[in-house]
């Protein structure tokens, strides 16, 4: 068996985590256990490895775009730092994304603070479609007057939304 | 403002006046930002994390809660200015490492400071005396809104802010307390109050954060997670089981009082004997007994206008602390003497340390 990180020298080091009910088996070689202080207890972070190494195993299943077409940025790149290279890697690199966050987190859906600018242009945004969604009703109730009061709203908050950006 | 008198007087945070200060001594919060269209600053080449750096920086000077504050350039700062800094939780160890653009911009009073171009193009952290998380996130958050206002930050509808290590996306928040624990380490029921604050999702780490060792019985508790969960709700989960251990280190102190009084007033009685007579004394030493006069001061052995000194001196025999205060170069034997010095003149006035006056044993509650 090869060493998972080096993968040329065979393994000699064998260590089992798990994490969430799920087995995770990392196999290393001398040379790379030293690296990563597995040797040291009090240095060495499992979860660090697995996560570099588990991360992008799970990427490398599902991803077919193998560099972020933003930065460059490569999936040998991530394992190699555990670090992404731009905002546009989460998109980039999405399919193995959500295996990987799910272990590191609570949840997947960011539920607190949104940037107040985008928060206005997010009600402004829900406010359109409830209008649209009004006046469609307005036009097949026949209620042309509603609809056209409507019109007139809707027009005058795409507007707004035109100078706002 | 000039950055000696930055270092030449210590933080608001440090004079230890705010709630629960016996045990808590710091409460942090830091938030991890970036901007969309650049590369983060670890995969970014020179002239980007420039471009990143004059885009924040004036931004970040402009803030009203900025109005008087210190604003340098990495390259600018002294490896020992630095190191100061890293020992006062203003920069972190990460930051320290960088040069060329990379910035640090800190208010007078010292509990707000924003990293400029660290792993992501901000981290910005408020930090405050005692337990006071609430209040360290109101005023993060307030700069951070601000700041929002004028610079366009990565965000995902789905993932929240972006950062550079998907451990910290979604909030992009660390919040963190420091910890006095000696009782607890005392009578040896920190590792399971440090296994069950990891069960929780929480993590327990030493005095300068990851992979560091907890020195003078200071720990930090953080929060794991940041994806799945409201900054409030983080901060009140946190605070709950910072409560939680508040207890159990008043619950060990009291029953070391009535159990082990002589064992207790012992370990105090050393620490102080040698603090009071060595002439040579490394700084890892020099904190585990420390921590100990703390905790005689919280008990009542000594009188209560001694801990100011006592709390000085945790920062100010930190070896950066150490060598700033002389113009010389010290080697590492040679700090070890000031450092010995500094403490025996400190408490050269100090009376040694008596159990409480009139209170015979404790009485249980």
């Amino acid at each position: 068996m090869n060493c998972d990180v080096c993968k040329k020298k065979s393994a000699s080091v064998f260590l089992t985590q798990i994490v969430d009910g799920k087995m995770q088996k990392v196999n290393l070689c001398e040379g790379c256990s030293k690296e990563k202080g597995v040797t040291d207890p009090t240095g060495f972070a499992l979860a660090d490895l697995l996560l570099g190494l588990g991360a992008s195993q799970e990427m490398e299943k599902g991803s077919t775009t193998s560099r972020c077409p933003s930065c460059g940025f490569s999936q040998a790149d991530f394992k190699k730092t555990g670090r992404f290279g731009c905002a546009a890697c989460y998109d980039a690199f999405a399919e193995g994304l959500e295996s990987m966050l799910k272990g590191m987190h609570k949840g997947l859906e960011h539920k607190g603070k949104v940037p107040p600018r985008l928060l206005k242009a997010k009600l402004r945004d829900e406010e359109l479609k409830k209008l649209q969604r009004d006046l469609r009703k307005a036009v097949a109730d026949e209620k042309y007057e509603v609809a056209a009061e409507l019109r007139d709203r809707l027009k005058h908050l795409e507007a707004e939304g035109q100078t706002a950006i | 403002m000039p950055i000696h008198s930055i270092l030449s007087t210590a933080g608001e945070w440090l004079r230890g006046d705010g709630p629960q200060s016996h045990i808590v001594i710091s409460s942090r919060v830091r938030l991890a930002r970036n901007l969309n269209g650049f590369p983060f600053p670890g995969h970014a080449k020179k002239n980007e994390r420039v471009s990143v750096l004059e885009c924040i920086k004036p931004a970040v000077e402009s803030l009203p809660e900025m109005a008087e504050a210190h604003s340098v350039f990495s390259q600018d700062l002294s490896a020992l200015e630095k190191q100061v800094l890293v020992e006062r939780h203003l920069i972190s160890r990460d930051h320290a490492a960088k040069g060329m653009g990379s910035a640090v911009v800190m208010n007078k009073r010292q509990t707000l400071s924003i990293m400029i171009n660290e792993e992501d193009h901000l981290r910005m952290q408020a930090i405050r005396s005692g337990l006071q998380l609430k209040n360290a996130f109101k005023l993060i958050d307030k700069v951070d809104s601000e700041l929002g206002d004028k610079l366009d930050f990565a965000f995902h509808n789905q993932y929240g802010y972006l950062t550079a290590c998907p451990t910290n996306v979604g909030t992009g928040m660390r919040a963190s307390a420091m910890m006095h624990l000696p009782a607890l380490v005392l009578s040896e029921q920190v590792n399971q109050v440090i296994q069950a604050v990891n069960k929780v999702g929480l993590a327990v780490r030493g005095l300068y954060g990851e992979g560091t060792e907890a020195m003078g019985n200071l720990f930090q508790i953080s929060n794991q997670t940041t994806l799945g969960e409201k900054e409030e709700d983080i901060i009140a989960r946190l605070n709950k089981v910072i409560e939680q251990i508040i207890l159990h280190e008043n619950n060990a102190r009291q029953s070391l009082q009535q159990k082990k009084p002589i064992t207790l007033l012992d370990n105090v009685g050393r620490a102080f004997g040698i603090l009071r007579y060595a002439h040579s004394m490394a700084s890892k030493e020099a904190l585990n007994l420390l921590s100990y006069l703390k905790l005689g001061v919280d008990l009542g052995f000594f009188p209560e206008d001694c801990q100011l000194p006592i709390d000085e001196l945790f920062i100010e025999t930190q070896p950066a602390h150490l060598q700033k205060s002389t113009s010389q170069k010290l080697q590492a034997d040679e700090r070890d003497a000031l450092r010995a010095s500094l403490i025996r003149a400190r408490l050269e006035k100090m009376p040694a340390p008596t159990p409480k006056q009139n209170e015979g044993p404790a009485k249980a509650e």
